[in-house]
């Protein structure tokens, strides 16, 4: 038997954006709430919820990209100048919030403006991903090996739509982070903003399940086909038990289920679109093994990915795991 | 040359963006080895001054190294954006490299930067000064992965080609430990120590001038000041050892270049002519189109002495090669002038120290410190020299003689690579800008006497008992 190194660096790689979603999303989402705290206090309280774990949680987006070069050359280099705006915005945008978490500690007077550069930051950056995503899902034209559309091609309803739906999204990440961190005051704000943005979320999740099939044929096949659509029912009904243990855990003031079943929210949809995607890596246009690099670099690199991977998962749980807790407990709440 | 066409503004978009980030990884790499030097020390004397020095170059590191991540993370997608012709040929040679510096390094670092900065209390100071360690090993791995990328790209080893035009490996260790790999690996890693020993030493050189005129009346004061004379005095050990150590890894690195990029030389030596008996130009002004120098001041013999060991050595001249074939001759030749001049006034200031220091007054001439607190910068200006060199002296290549510049690109729009070189122009100057203003104004104050009050709230404040030490050291932490 021959093993398909590039069908498990496809897997690898969406683990890599994965993780990268399921954790920078929520310090993201931190950010992007950073406008709803009611003073100073609260917003260094969330702030401090995840200064220690931020840095970690971006290096995925680092992985997510230079894996893709590494094992996709094609595909990035397709991806990229596809979606050459939203990802400078993006790229751009992360600066901001990522000097911001050290500048506004060292600011005297002018906190406010790396407030506003955190909070900004964080939201448009989170809206830029969310449209390089929607650019990604409605297909992107190639013509040869390389990227064969326009400079706007990537704005359209649809990714403006999905910009919208991970703001929405990460919102939600963070508010229920935020449920698990804070206490008091500001842990009941957090509550208030989950449950308005766990219902939105539903809501978005409804309108791209229904809108995405309708932009790819074998996307219509996969959802909607018998008996293919046995096979993909479980996903839509997972997404409606996990709202359910989110918003039963939001009435009875739970901590910790909130913020795992949004997890499982976001894993669901993401395994939604890599149903979607499979096999392509570039919808309708490029599949994963048209895309892989030769084998031997493939197989170089998972090598190493075998050994430092599980490394990587147990320190970054240590990491977590030595920051646990309330955020600030010590300090005096003058609330 | 057209100044507007997307290839060009491309090329400027990826020095401009490679030359800022470049200087918070030569900081942060000699940093983190500082910072873990100073936490093991305390560690094993369990002497104050060690943690009071940490704590104290803790919070620039914090800064310095947050602008070098957000910077860095933006080159990453620019092989994509930018250079995607490039990116689609070079990937399966260089991207499994970098993917490996990603797993080994950057997740390393910002693994246990969380528990180096705030979790000193939550895990103990054994714990803590492994992630110290860790964190300083994740800079180091870092460099290496990323000087093989660039090392592959000047002297290609180890590759093939596929049939749809990419290089593919023929043999992993030739690629990674390329023949110039050595060379630039060591000269990199050495400069990254210099530039941060100046810097330190500047800013201890800077609170001995203002520290002259005051007392030390009380434990704090006095503990500050031994604090600053520890620190000057560290550096100005780890710069007399290192200069002389860099001068030959600098050299052996020109002997390296002359093997494998000749036309390189060619433009730091300043010949357009192939002599043999090849004078040192001192000084010139290249003219490229008459490929001539003018106004030369200039050694006898001394050019092949130095790159061939040998009276009669040849050194090939620029004009050997056709024109499209040659990098542009002025910025490389007075970009080496600079960082060979640079390197010779650390060399002074080195010397000078082990004879201050033999004459023990080291912490009582002023006139070193001054020239000290001029050289902080002097190592910056010296790595940037160098990439100068070196990445303009490799033109028209991305690999060398074998993909050339022009052919990398993506097919993008100018308007779209002119408008993004716009932002991040004016958003790396605003807020690269700013940090530079923090972490000045964090050294403006000697160790122990920082204002206290704006970092009241700063993150992750101890959860239990907090020693007194540590807590009039560690303004992070709320008493």
């Amino acid at each position: 038997m021959t093993i398909d190194y590039a069908l498990i660096w496809a897997g690898l790689i969406a683990f890599a954006v994965l993780a990268y979603v399921c954790l920078d999303g929520f310090d993201l989402g931190i950010g992007i709430l950073f406008p709803f705290a009611k003073d100073e206090e609260q917003r260094d309280h969330m702030m401090n919820s995840v200064a220690p774990v931020w840095d970690g949680n971006e290096t995925w987006l680092v992985l997510g990209g230079g894996g893709l070069f590494a094992v996709f050359p094609l595909a990035y280099s397709i991806i990229m100048p596809a979606l050459y705006a939203p990802f400078f915005i993006m790229l751009l945008a992360l600066v901001f919030r990522g000097v911001a978490f050290e500048f506004r500690w060292k600011s005297h007077n002018r906190k406010y403006l790396w407030d506003f550069a955190f909070a900004g930051g964080s939201t448009v950056a989170t809206f830029a991903q969310g449209m390089a995503l929607g650019g990604l899902v409605q297909g992107i034209p190639v013509s040869g090996r390389a990227y064969a559309g326009g400079w706007w091609d990537w704005l359209s309803p649809f990714s403006m739509l999905t910009g919208v739906a991970l703001v929405i999204g990460y919102s939600l990440l963070g508010s229920t982070w935020l449920i698990l961190k804070a206490e008091g005051n500001l842990q009941a704000m957090a509550y208030r903003i989950a449950r308005v943005a766990g219902v939105l979320m539903l809501i978005m999740i409804g309108i791209v399940s229904c809108w995405s099939p309708f932009l790819h044929e074998h996307f219509m096949q996969k959802w909607f086909a018998w008996p293919a659509m046995l096979f993909v029912a479980p996903v839509p009904i997972l997404v409606l038990l996990c709202a359910f243990i989110l918003f039963r855990g939001l009435k009875h003031q739970q901590a910790l289920a909130p913020f795992m079943a949004t997890q499982c929210l976001f894993v669901l949809s993401y395994i939604g679109l890599v149903i979607s995607f499979f096999p392509y890596i570039v919808p309708s246009s490029v599949t994963l093994w048209a895309a892989a690099a030769p084998e031997n670099s493939l197989k170089f690199l998972l090598v190493g990915a075998c050994v430092l991977i599980p490394i990587i998962l147990t320190y970054t749980a240590y990491s977590y795991w030595v920051f646990r807790g309330k955020v600030g407990q010590t300090s005096a709440y003058h609330s | 040359m057209e100044w507007f066409d997307a290839h060009t503004l491309a090329r400027m978009q990826f020095a401009f963006t490679v030359s800022f980030h470049i200087i918070f990884p030569s900081f942060s790499i000699g940093l983190a080895s500082y910072l873990a030097v100073l936490n093991g020390l305390h560690l094993f004397t369990g002497k104050t001054v060690y943690l009071t020095l940490f704590n104290y170059w803790k919070k620039i590191f914090a800064v310095a190294f947050g602008m070098g991540v957000v910077s860095g993370i933006v080159m990453s997608y620019e092989f994509g954006t930018n250079w995607s012709v490039f990116a689609d040929k070079v990937g399966p040679v260089i991207g499994p490299l970098m993917g490996y510096e990603v797993m080994s390094a950057f997740f390393l670092e910002a693994g246990f930067l969380g528990v180096m900065l705030f979790g000193r209390e939550r895990v103990g100071p054994r714990l803590h000064f492994f992630a110290t360690l860790m964190v300083a090993a994740g800079t180091a791995m870092s460099a290496f992965w990323i000087l093989s990328v660039n090392s592959w790209m000047q002297t290609p080893a180890g590759f093939g080609y596929n049939d749809v035009g990419q290089f593919i490996v023929k043999d992993w260790l030739e690629v990674i430990f390329n023949p110039s790999l050595p060379y630039r690996l060591v000269h990199m890693v050495l400069a990254a120590y210099l530039t941060t020993a100046f810097v330190v030493a500047g800013v201890g050189a800077f609170h001995l001038l203002k520290a002259r005129k005051l007392q030390a009346t009380d434990a704090s004061t006095a503990l500050s000041r031994e604090a600053t004379r520890t620190m000057f005095s560290m550096a100005m050990w780890m710069i007399a050892i290192v200069i002389p150590l860099q001068l030959e890894a600098g050299d052996q690195h020109g002997l390296n270049t002359f093997k494998y990029q000749p036309r390189k030389i060619a433009a730091i030596e300043g010949h357009y002519e192939t002599v043999a008996r090849a004078p040192l130009i001192l000084f010139g002004i290249p003219d490229s189109k008459e490929q001539k120098m003018n106004y030369v001041v200039e050694i006898p013999i001394l050019g092949s002495l130095i790159l061939t060991h040998s009276v009669d050595g040849v050194i090939q001249g620029m004009k050997q090669w056709p024109r499209d074939e040659q990098p542009p001759m002025g910025i490389v030749f007075f970009a080496f002038r600079g960082m060979v001049g640079i390197g010779m006034l650390m060399l002074c200031i080195g010397l000078w120290s082990l004879w201050l220091r033999y004459k023990g007054k080291l912490y009582d001439t002023p006139l070193m410190h001054r020239a000290s607190v001029l050289m902080a910068p002097a190592g910056f200006v010296a790595v940037l020299c160098g990439w100068v060199v070196t990445e303009v002296g490799r033109q028209p290549y991305t690999v060398y003689n074998l993909l050339t510049t022009i052919h990398s690109a993506s097919p993008v729009d100018a308007a779209a690579v002119g408008s993004t070189l716009i932002a991040f122009i004016v958003i790396y100057f605003t807020l690269f800008g700013a940090g530079v203003f923090y972490i000045l104004r964090l050294m403006s104050h000697a160790p122990l006497q920082e204002a206290s009050d704006t970092l009241s709230h700063a993150p992750m404040r101890a959860a239990g008992f907090v020693p007194p030490t540590f807590r009039e050291n560690d303004s992070r932490s709320k008493p």
